[in-house]
Parts: C-alpha cells; sequence; structure tokens
C-alpha cells in the first residue's frame, strides 16, 4: 500500500475539524478538572470524617477504575435515570472528573507545602476560614503547582481519542470514518498519530517554560 | 427478571483476557523501560538519540492512537497481527516509554559516591550496574512502577474497541443482549478497581520485602 498524497489534501479538511473537537473537549475537560480537583482536595481535608472519608474513597475509586468505562456509565446508565447528555458534554464531564481525582494530589501536596507559620500567621492576624484559603494559602499553594497541573492536562489531551467510543465527532473518530468510507487506514490513522505528536511536542515546549517560570526548580 | 447465571461466566472469561493483558504487557513494558530507561543513560551517542526518539515518540501520541495504528495500519505494511499481540504491543511499548523516564530518573538519583565507590573497587561498568547501582535504583522505582501497572490496567479497557473480548468487551456483549447497562457496568467498574488495589497491594508488599537490609535508601 502506497502512501498518497491527495488523499492526505482531500480528508485534511475533516481531520481538522476533528482537531477543534479534540482542542475544545481538552480545555473543557481541563477547566473541570482544575475546580473538581480542588473541590476534592479541600473536602478530604475537612474535619468532619463523614465528609472527608467517603470523598477519598470515591477520589481512589475514580482514579482505579478506565476512563473508557467511566465514559460508557455516563453516556450509557445516566440516560436510564432522566439525564440524558449530549455526547461532547458527557465526554467532557468523564474526563473532567477523571482527571480531577489526579489534580487533587496536585493540589494536596501543593497545599501541604505551605509552612506551617502562614497558618499561624493567619490566625494571629484574626482571618477566617474563608479569607485564610483565599487570600493566604490558595495564592502561595497554586503557582508552583502550575507545571504539575499542566502535565496532566497533555495527559488530559492524549486520552481524548477514547471519546469516540461514545461517538463524539473528534479526531480519531473523524479519522476512523474517513477511514471506513474510503477503506484507506494508513494516512488517516498516521496523520491523526502526527497531529497528536505535533501538538504534545508544542505542549512540552509550554510546560518548560511554565516549569521556569512557577516551578521554582532547585531554589 | 433477567436470569444473570449465564453471563457470569462470560464476565470470568473477560477479567482473565484483561489479567493476560495486563501481564503481558507490564512484562513487556518492564523489559522496555530498562533498555530504553538504560539507553538514556549510554556513552555511545546512537543509542541515547534511538532511546529519547522511543520514549519521546511513545509518550507524545495517544495509546489510542499507537493501538489502532498497530492493528489496523501495520497489516497493511505486512505485518498481521492477532488483536492480542497488538493490545500487547501497544500497551508495552507505551507504557515502557513512561516506564523508562522512571528507570533514568531512579539511576540518575544514586548518590555520586556509590559510583566513586565501584571505580575505588575495580568493578567494571556492567558489575556496578547489575551489583551496586540497579538494587539501590529499583528500590526507588518500584512505588512508580506500581502505578504504571494500574496504569496499564486501566488502558488494557481499550483494546475492547479492537474486538478483543476483555472485561469491557463482555459488558458490552452483556449488555446488548440483556439491555441492561447499569449490572455490567457496575460489575466491571468493581472489578478493575478490585484488580488495581490488588496490584497496589502486591507492589507494596514487594517493596516491603525489597527494602530489607537496604535502610536508608530512602531519605
Amino acid at each position: 500500500m502506497e502512501w498518497d498524497w491527495d488523499f492526505v489534501r482531500q480528508i485534511m479538511p475533516t481531520l481538522l475539524e476533528g482537531v477543534k473537537i479534540t482542542i475544545l473537549a481538552t480545555i473543557l475537560g481541563s477547566v473541570l478538572a482544575a475546580v473538581v480537583g480542588l473541590v476534592i482536595a479541600l473536602l478530604r481535608r475537612s474535619p468532619n470524617r463523614l465528609v472527608s472519608r467517603p470523598v477519598a474513597f470515591i477520589a481512589e475509586f475514580i482514579r482505579g477504575t478506565p476512563l473508557l468505562v467511566q465514559l460508557y456509565f455516563i453516556f450509557y446508565i445516566l440516560p436510564d435515570f432522566g439525564i440524558l447528555l449530549p455526547p461532547l458534554l458527557a465526554g467532557v464531564i468523564g474526563l473532567g472528573l477523571h482527571y480531577g481525582t489526579y489534580t487533587a494530589e496536585v493540589y494536596r501536596a501543593g497545599i501541604d507545602n505551605v509552612p506551617r507559620g502562614q497558618w499561624e500567621a493567619a490566625k494571629a492576624c484574626n482571618l477566617d476560614a474563608r479569607q485564610t484559603w483565599m487570600h493566604i494559602i490558595l495564592p502561595q499553594a497554586i503557582p508552583p503547582m502550575i507545571p504539575a497541573l499542566a502535565n496532566y492536562f497533555i495527559a488530559m489531551f492524549k486520552e481524548t481519542p477514547l471519546l469516540s467510543a461514545i461517538t463524539v465527532l473528534e479526531l480519531m473518530n473523524q479519522a476512523k470514518s474517513v477511514a471506513n468510507t474510503y477503506y484507506r487506514y494508513i494516512e488517516p490513522m498516521t496523520l491523526v498519530g502526527v497531529f497528536f505528536l505535533v501538538i504534545s511536542l508544542f505542549s512540552v515546549v509550554l510546560l518548560r517554560w511554565l516549569e521556569r517560570r512557577y516551578g521554582r526548580v532547585g531554589e | 427478571m433477567i436470569d444473570w447465571s449465564g453471563y457470569v461466566g462470560l464476565m470470568l472469561q473477560g477479567v482473565l483476557v484483561t489479567i493476560e493483558l495486563t501481564l503481558m504487557g507490564s512484562a513487556l513494558a518492564l523489559v522496555m523501560a530498562f533498555v530504553a530507561g538504560l539507553g538514556r543513560l549510554s556513552r555511545f551517542f546512537a543509542v541515547r538519540a534511538l532511546a529519547t526518539a522511543y520514549i519521546e515518540f511513545f509518550r507524545g501520541t495517544s495509546i489510542f492512537v499507537q493501538l489502532f495504528w498497530a492493528y489496523f495500519v501495520l497489516p497493511l505494511l505486512g505485518v498481521e497481527l492477532t488483536p492480542l499481540q497488538a493490545g500487547v504491543l501497544a500497551l508495552g511499548l507505551n507504557v515502557g516509554a513512561y516506564g523508562a523516564e522512571v528507570v533514568r530518573g531512579a539511576v540518575q538519583s544514586i548518590g555520586k559516591e556509590q559510583y566513586e565507590a565501584c571505580v575505588a573497587l575495580n568493578l567494571g561498568r556492567w558489575q556496578s550496574m547489575r551489583h551496586v547501582i540497579l538494587p539501590q535504583a529499583f528500590l526507588l522505582m518500584l512505588p512508580t512502577f506500581g502505578n504504571n501497572a494500574i496504569e496499564l490496567l486501566k488502558a488494557t479497557s481499550i483494546v475492547s474497541l479492537i474486538s478483543l473480548a476483555d472485561l469491557t468487551f463482555q459488558a458490552q456483549v452483556v449488555r446488548a443482549q440483556t439491555g441492561n447497562t447499569l449490572v455490567p457496568f457496575t460489575t466491571i467498574l468493581i472489578g478493575y478497581f478490585a484488580l488495581a488495589m490488588l496490584i497496589s497491594w502486591g507492589v507494596r508488599s514487594l517493596e516491603r520485602r525489597l527494602s530489607r537490609g537496604i535502610d536508608g535508601v530512602r531519605a
């Protein structure tokens, strides 16, 4: 089987259409994961064991099971309970929840790294819990976490092809439908790989920059 | 009511395939991790470049794309693989690339004085690696290897998309035959979680066993 550049030119617009959806899903998923992770990290620190224990178990459970099965769960089972989600939304929720449990660990480490003295100073200044978190702890905890968070967002980007299994028309699904229409697999599948490699390599450059800017390596 | 007894055997077959994939994939990943990880530390530029290219390629593209490539594109190039072979190949090479960085990091984190001691004892490069560096470094790699094995277990769910009858695939079969989605998908979620717990338990006990007598390695 020969590589056919004309065919590549012909399918490029369709694949770029898919790239857009892939990037959209990654961005929305990242935002959701950033928020979900913070919520999980804060709930796990709750002094009330009835809150912290179940949250810890649920997070552990989500991290221990495959994303694909969770996507099936959201897309095929929630309708049984009357919640019908469009595929892209179901996919974004799946990605956000799954990676939220990973980012929760990043937040936890970041928060634990804020020195004790900061908490004591906040108490001495008579700040309440909300003020302490908003003005003292989080502003110090978040910048060093940024590279680690970005790392997970890149990982999430590489998981987006799973969304094709719940009928989201992202890059992988577009490539599959092109391949099935023309019975040519070599160009679409290879191009999908190239797209992922190129975008990942760019993201890695961005990540290195974030590490230099925020990571304070070797401080 | 649906009679579930007939489907239990189907699910158990799925569990066996998933375990088989995880074990074979992990074995390949372990070999690749050491080959590529030590390759990156080689004296020879060509070996270093080859190892780096392998690692960056497999970490930079999605495992999903790699699997489809192995299953749909390789046959066109004359390499015919069964779904199981394609699955083990994609999983092992992908996770092996992540493991390679773990190997490199662990070997580099062994203190300089250990290498100097090897020189002082007149050990060859191979001897010092085999008897001094790796036994210490392996202990540092273990926890991350455990995480990687769980990642691999979760990644096995995507082989259901190339028609390999693993746990996720069997759940889809049960779903198609009974029309019930909740029961099969909940069952496999619990199944994957139990397998993940088993792996983390196994790695923890291996770690305890191997760390006997080498106290103080982990600072």
